[in-house]
C-alpha cells in the first residue's frame, strides 16, 4: 500500500470572472522512503496541490478528489480532529521563504516545542531538550544559545534550518518541501539540499520536493512529476526524464535552460504563454504552444501510463518517432 | 584627455580602476558608526558589444558595483571612465550627459514599473526629461521601441498590470533603451522569471546587443545564465574580486577555491548524468562589517593555511586570468592546461 495515494484531485478558485482551475485531475502515489520532485513554472499548481493535501486551501477555494489517502486513511473525508492528528505530525511541510514563515514574535524554542507539546504530549522541559537535539541534527552550532533567539537574529540559511527542525520534530512519515532553497544563495542551497537528503535517508521519510529549478530536483529526486497549468503532464524516474522526456512540454522546458544550450547564440523558447483563467483551451492544455500539435490535440489529452512512466499527451515523443520513420 | 562631454567612440564603454565603496552604518546618538566595505578595489573594462557578468552570493557587493557604474552613487575611491570621460571630474552638466549613456534594468518587473502610469508614459519619461522632442514624436519613438522589444505598438496605452512578468521585463528594457545608451546595467534581470520566459528575455538581450552594439554589465547569481550570456566574468566575495577573466577560462578551469565551490554547488542536470559529488562549503558568508583578517574567503576555504588568515592576497595576473589567492600555483598544478587555452 502506498503511503500517499491521491486520486483525481481538483482545486478550484471561483471568482466573479470565472473559475480558476489551479489543480486539474492530479493523481499521485508515493511510497514510504521515496523522493518525488514536482517541477513546473509559476502558476502550474505544484504548491497548491500539496497545500490541498495539508488542508491549507482557504475559502473560497474548493478541493475535490476521489480520495486523498495517507497511510490508508482518506484525509479529505476524515473529521477535523483526525486530520489535525495527522497534519503537522505525520505530514510536515517546509515553506519557501524562511524569513516570512517563522513567526517574528516568538523565539525559536517556542516555535519548535509547540508541535512537540501538542502532538507528542511532552512537557516543556522535555520538549526543550528535544528541540536542542533537533537543532543539532539540522547542523546549528551552539543550539542552546539559538533556542532563545528570535527569527530576525538568524541568517536565511539558519532560519531554513530552524524550519526544517520544526518540520521533522515529530518524525513525519512524509515531508513536503516547497521550494526549500529558492530564497538561499547557491553555497547555502547546497548545504540545505544535503541536509534534506541526509535526514530523508536517516529517517526513511518520504519526501515531496517542489521546485522550479530542474537542477535541484535532478540531484535529490527518485521520480519527477512535471506540471503544466494544473495538470501533471509527465511522471517519470529522475534518471530518465532529463535525458528522454516523453512530453513535448518537458522537452521544451529542458531545451530552454541555458545549461542545455551552451555554445548556441539563441536559447530555445516556448511560444506563447501559460493559459490563464479565461483562455484555457478545451483540448490539450499545451496544444496552443506545442510545436508538434496536430488536429487530434483539440480534444483533452489522454494519460498514457506504463510501468515507470505516465504521460498526458496524444502523441508522446517516443511513440511519435516510432510511427513516423 | 578631452574635457568636453563628447564621448570617445574608440574608448571602452566603461573603464573602472580601483573602484571602492564603503557605507557608514549603525550610527546612534552614542554609538560610533561602523564601516561596511561593500566593494574594494575593483578594476575592469567593458568594450562595446561585450558583456561583463558579475557573479557572487548576496552581500558580495554586486549591486553596489552596479549602482556605482550606473552613476546612482559616487564611488568612495577609484576612477570610473565612461566612454573615455572621467566621471569624477565632470561638471554636473557633463554628468547629466553621461547618465544618458548608462541605463539600468532591475530584477523585479512587478516593482520597477509604476502601476499608475500607462506604458506610453513610462517609456516617454526619459525623453521628457532629457530631450526637447514634441510629445507626438516621443510617442512615436515609444511605439517603435515597443516593437523592437517584441511587444505591439498598441500596447502603449495599457497599464503594467495588464502584462505578464516577461512582458513587463520587456517594457523595463524598452524604457532603458529610450535614450540610446551605450551601456545597460542589468541587475538580476531574469531571476524573477520562469525558465521559458527567461530564455525569451535572454534572447532579446542578445539580439539587442548584436543590433545596437550595446555593452552589458550583467549581474546574476545564476551561473547557467552567466555562462550563456557573458564574455567576461568577475567573481566577487565580500566586496573583493576573487577571480576575473574570460568566460571560458573561468568556467572550464576555475582556479580560485571560491569559484570552484560556486560552480560545484550549483545544481545541474549534468551532474545527475555523471554521478559526481557536489562540493559543499561549510558555514555561511561572514559579516561584511567585520570581515575576516587576511583572505576574506579563508574562513570557508578548504585549502586555507595560516598565511591565508594573516595576509590578504591581491588580485594578480596568473596565466590567462586575474586571481586573488595565495595558493594559486600549488592548486593550479603544472602549466600545460593553461598553455592549451592561451593561444
Amino acid at each position: 500500500m502506498p503511503l500517499l495515494d491521491i486520486a483525481n484531485l481538483y482545486v478550484d478558485f471561483p471568482s466573479h470572472q470565472g473559475v480558476l482551475h489551479a489543480v486539474d485531475d492530479f493523481s499521485l502515489q508515493l511510497h514510504a522512503g521515496e523522493v518525488l520532485g514536482i517541477v513546473g513554472e509559476s502558476g502550474s499548481g505544484k504548491s497548491v496541490s500539496m497545500m490541498a493535501l495539508m488542508g491549507l486551501i482557504a475559502f473560497p477555494g474548493r478541493v475535490r478528489a476521489q480520495h486523498l489517502r495517507f497511510a490508508g486513511q482518506d484525509i479529505l473525508r476524515a473529521s477535523e480532529a483526525a486530520r489535525r492528528s495527522i497534519v503537522g505530525k505525520d505530514i510536515a511541510m517546509i515553506f519557501q521563504d524562511p524569513m516570512t514563515s517563522l513567526n517574528p514574535c516568538f523565539t525559536v524554542e517556542f516555535q519548535i516545542t509547540e508541535s512537540l507539546q501538542l502532538h507528542k504530549g511532552l512537557t516543556r522541559k522535555q520538549a526543550r531538550i528535544r528541540a536542542c537535539e533537533l537543532l543539532e541534527q539540522v547542523g546549528i552550532a551552539d543550539p542552546a544559545k539559538r533556542l532563545v533567539a528570535y527569527p530576525h537574529q538568524l541568517s536565511g540559511g539558519m532560519s531554513q534550518r530552524v524550519m526544517i527542525a520544526m518540520a521533522i520534530a515529530c518524525q513525519p512519515k512524509l515531508l513536503i518541501a516547497d521550494e526549500p532553497t529558492t530564497a538561499l544563495d547557491v553555497t547555502v542551497q547546497a548545504q540545505i539540499l544535503d541536509l534534506l537528503a541526509n535526514l530523508q535517508k536517516e529517517h526513511g521519510m518520504a519526501m515531496v520536493l517542489i521546485s522550479h529549478n530542474m537542477g535541484v530536483v535532478s540531484e535529490v529526486a527518485d521520480r519527477v512529476a512535471v506540471m503544466y497549468a494544473g495538470q501533471v503532464v509527465e511522471l517519470q524516474s529522475a534518471s530518465r526524464i532529463f535525458d528522454a522526456p516523453q512530453h513535448p512540454y518537458t522537452q521544451a522546458l529542458l531545451q530552454a535552460m541555458p545549461e542545455r544550450s551552451t555554445g548556441q547564440a539563441r536559447l530555445h523558447t516556448i511560444a506563447g504563454m501559460v493559459p490563464g483563467m479565461l483562455d484555457r483551451p478545451s483540448g490539450c492544455l499545451f496544444a496552443p504552444r506545442c510545436s508538434s500539435a496536430q488536429a487530434a490535440c483539440a480534444t483533452p489529452a489522454p494519460v498514457h501510463s506504463g510501468a515507470e512512466l505516465e504521460v498526458r499527451c496524444h502523441f508522446p515523443i517516443g511513440t511519435l518517432e516510432q510511427s513516423a520513420p | 584627455m578631452t574635457t568636453k562631454a563628447t564621448p570617445d567612440t574608440a574608448a571602452p564603454v566603461v573603464q573602472a580602476q580601483g573602484l571602492s565603496q564603503r557605507y557608514r552604518i549603525g550610527q546612534g546618538l552614542l554609538r560610533p558608526a561602523a564601516m561596511l566595505h561593500a566593494a574594494q578595489n575593483l578594476s575592469f573594462r567593458i568594450e562595446a558589444g561585450r558583456t561583463l557578468a558579475v557573479v557572487g552570493e548576496s552581500g558580495c557587493g554586486k549591486s553596489t558595483l552596479a549602482r556605482m557604474v550606473a552613476l546612482a552613487e559616487p564611488p568612495a575611491s577609484g576612477s570610473l571612465l565612461l566612454g573615455g570621460i572621467q566621471v569624477a571630474g565632470a561638471s554636473s552638466k557633463e554628468q547629466a550627459a553621461l547618465r544618458k549613456r548608462v541605463q539600468m534594468v532591475f530584477q523585479n518587473p512587478y516593482a520597477s514599473l509604476n502601476p499608475r502610469q500607462r506604458i506610453g508614459q513610462i517609456l516617454q519619461g526619459p525623453l521628457q526629461i532629457n530631450t526637447d522632442l514634441k510629445p507626438q514624436a516621443q510617442r512615436a519613438q515609444a511605439a517603435q521601441m515597443l516593437e523592437r522589444v517584441g511587444l505591439r505598438p498598441e500596447h502603449i496605452d495599457r497599464y503594467p498590470h495588464m502584462f505578464s512578468g516577461g512582458q513587463r521585463q520587456r517594457i523595463a528594457i524598452a524604457r532603458a533603451l529610450m535614450l540610446s545608451p551605450a551601456l545597460l546595467v542589468a541587475d538580476e534581470p531574469v531571476s524573477a522569471l520562469d525558465v521559458s520566459i527567461q530564455a525569451q528575455i535572454l534572447n532579446l538581450l542578445a539580439d539587442l546587443q548584436a543590433s545596437l552594439g550595446l555593452a552589458y554589465l550583467f549581474i546574476s547569481h545564476d551561473l547557467g545564465v552567466v555562462r550563456h550570456i557573458a564574455h567576461e566574468v568577475l567573481v566577487m566575495y565580500l566586496g573583493h574580486a576573487m577571480e576575473q577573466g574570460d568566460k571560458d577560462t573561468i568556467f572550464e578551469r576555475p582556479l580560485h577555491p571560491y569559484t570552484q565551490a560556486l560552480l560545484g554547488s550549483t545544481p545541474t542536470l549534468r551532474r545527475h548524468a555523471s554521478g559526481a559529488k557536489r562540493i559543499v562549503l561549510q558555514g555561511e558568508l561572514p559579516s561584511p562589517i567585520a570581515p575576516p583578517s587576511g583572505c576574506v574567503f579563508s574562513t570557508r576555504c578548504p585549502h586555507a593555511s595560516p598565511l591565508c588568515h594573516q595576509e590578504r592576497p591581491t588580485l594578480q595576473p596568473f596565466r590567462d586570468r586575474l586571481i586573488a589567492c595565495h595558493h594559486t600555483v600549488t592548486l593550479a598544478g603544472p602549466a600545460e592546461n593553461a598553455g592549451n587555452g592561451s593561444h
